[in-house]
């Protein structure tokens, strides 16, 4: 073979590898979901969805990508479960449990809807409870989120999260074998769990928007893969619950805060605050997104949730030109909110920042110092650099330069964020 | 990164689509389009009316010359466009294939400017760059063994 077709054999190999990808990426929460449903057994169902695709990037490259992938990876996920209990000598048993020829079944058109378009959104958000349910730990949610319900490859995962692909495996080994010993049922939750359940999954995806734009370790200010990521879940999870007003909430606070994005980081790679960002380059369809998403949230007259309180915060922002003629108050206003439905010392922390910026004589520096000291005392705060950094800016304004340096100082001894203490350094060394 | 999924067709695909019962279009682009909301792909997407009710600016004349009607000679006329958040091209060529739309009609699909397209000698692409190398080398490295 000439070096020229060796060329283009590799070529089209990886167009039908990407191909298989970009199929799986679509599809996947819905074959997994439907494989659970079929073997009834999440864990098992995981498994032949991977080994599926695994198949899928075997064949496809040499055979073509079939006209119908879900249909084909479902078929073939089918197949391995009909396998597996053959194995186990348990075929009898689930045929007559379950009332159906299954190898007939799977015989049936490869080009069929695998799944009954009523029912597979409901086992989605099924797969979605499931995921993250209370008995995982944080870490094991977020990667088994990542992993079923957005289809993400787990060498994808460990990039975004700057840890070993072995690392993120063992997660999701130990995460599908923590759901078989809990014995977690694949079914939402019933009623009086339901809202507490729903907020872990808000969390999760909360988690993985913020760990993509505001890293909490390393020296990368922006992963916005993962934002992106988060918000593609949270607009699924809008269209799987949208009678649930914290969705829209959610959704509304990740498309406002992306929406800051291209500003977010100056042509040196260093933070932009949100006082000097060029908000000419805010994204305005994102906006406009997240406005109509908050409008959603406010629309079923229940009171904002946390999110939505947020999100109102942003949307403050994203209606002002400038700092100066924000609306402070109602940016005041919704942080009182948040401290009676989510109270803490960080909530108070940033309600006084927004104090600070309002006009005198209820706002002002002066003002917001009063209500930064009184936050001293907080456990929550101690070892953070959030408070020395705001306390710094205030007693700045307030022409204590001298208290104002050794508050940065304080603050940039405490970050774990290297760009951010570069930050406050600077602040430190202006102040001398 | 987004894609723009520009809906073009030729004249006899226009009359065609005209022929077919309004219901059976409708329901057919509104479960596509609901199949794109569902997997939070959708960022942005409209129909257009009919060519002829349109009008066209030429910037070749000063003051510019506006003409009624679609664009010149053109033997397709556009008529619609979905702008998508996907996580690749074949992502966006996957969602383009599953269009409810028959002979005479074309997608095409263009890349809408992200950050992504900054200059390739900013600084911060270079740092994330360079970022990235290292972190592929360290997972060569830890590969094997590695823990939580």
């Amino acid at each position: 073979m000439t070096e020229a077709s060796d060329e283009t054999a590799r070529r089209a190999e990886e167009s039908a590898r990407r191909a298989v990808v970009a199929v799986w990426r679509i599809e996947s929460a819905r074959i997994v979901a439907t494989l659970t449903r079929y073997t009834g057994d999440f864990a098992l169902a995981e498994d032949l969805a991977q080994d599926a695709l695994t198949d899928a990037l075997d064949q496809w490259p040499a055979q073509g990508v079939p006209r119908n992938g879900a249909a084909w990876l479902t078929s073939v996920g089918k197949r391995k479960a009909i396998d597996a209990w053959r194995r186990q000598e348990r075929f009898a048993q689930r045929v007559a449990a379950m009332g159906l020829d299954l190898e007939q079944e799977q015989d049936r058109a490869a080009d069929a809807v695998p799944w009954d378009p009523d029912e597979i959104d409901d086992d989605v958000l099924r797969l979605v409870f499931t995921a993250c349910h209370p008995v995982l730990s944080q870490q094991a949610r977020v990667a088994l989120t990542l992993r079923v319900v957005a289809g993400l490859e787990t060498t994808e995962i460990a990039r975004a999260f700057l840890v070993p692909v072995a690392t993120i495996q063992q997660r999701i080994v130990r995460a599908k074998q923590a759901l078989a010993d809990a014995n977690v049922p694949f079914e939402t939750p019933p009623r009086a769990e339901r809202q507490q359940r729903l907020g872990a999954v808000l969390g999760v995806i909360y988690l993985i928007f913020t760990e993509g734009h505001a890293a909490t370790a390393g020296e990368d200010w922006l992963r916005p893969e993962l934002s992106r990521e988060a918000i593609r879940l949270a607009r699924q999870l809008v269209a799987l619950q949208p009678e649930e007003p914290e969705v829209h909430g959610l959704l509304a606070l990740m498309e406002l805060t992306a929406a800051r994005f291209p500003a977010r980081v100056d042509a040196h790679g260093e933070p932009v605050l949100l006082a000097d960002q060029d908000r000419r380059r805010w994204d305005r369809g994102a906006i406009r997104r997240g406005k109509a998403a908050l409008a959603r949230a406010e629309s079923f007259g229940r009171g904002l949730g946390p999110y939505a309180l947020q999100a109102t915060i942003a949307q403050a922002h994203a209606d002002a030109s400038d700092l100066a003629s924000t609306d402070w108050a109602r940016i005041v206003a919704a942080y009182e909110g948040l401290e009676r439905v989510a109270p803490s010392p960080i909530v108070t922390l940033n309600r006084a920042v927004a104090v600070s910026m309002a006009p005198e004589p209820e706002g002002g520096p002066a003002a917001a110092l009063a209500i930064v000291d009184g936050l001293a005392g907080e456990k929550a705060l101690a070892m953070g650099h959030l408070l020395p950094s705001v306390r710094g800016e205030l007693l700045a304004r307030l022409g204590r330069a001298d208290e104002a340096r050794d508050a940065f100082a304080l603050a940039a001894e405490r970050t774990q964020n290297v760009r951010e203490r570069a930050v406050l350094l600077a602040r430190a060394a202006a102040g001398r | 990164m987004q894609y723009m999924l520009i809906m073009r067709s030729d004249d006899a695909a226009v009359e065609a689509f005209k022929e077919m019962p309004f219901e059976q279009v409708i329901e057919a682009m509104g479960k596509y389009n609901e199949s794109m909301i569902n997997a939070g792909v959708l960022v942005a997407g409209e129909g257009l009316s009919d060519a002829s009710e349109g009008f066209v600016v030429d910037f070749t004349a000063d003051p510019p010359l506006v003409t009624d009607g679609p664009y010149g000679e053109t033997k397709e006329l556009f008529n619609g466009f979905w702008i998508l958040e996907v996580a690749s091209k074949e992502e966006a060529a996957e969602w383009a294939k599953r269009c409810p739309l028959g002979p005479g009609a074309k997608l095409e699909v263009r890349r809408v400017h992200g950050a992504e397209d900054f200059p390739a000698d900013n600084e911060w692409i270079q740092k994330e760059e360079g970022w990235r190398a290292e972190q592929t080398a360290k997972q060569a490295a830890q590969a094997p063994g590695g823990s939580d």
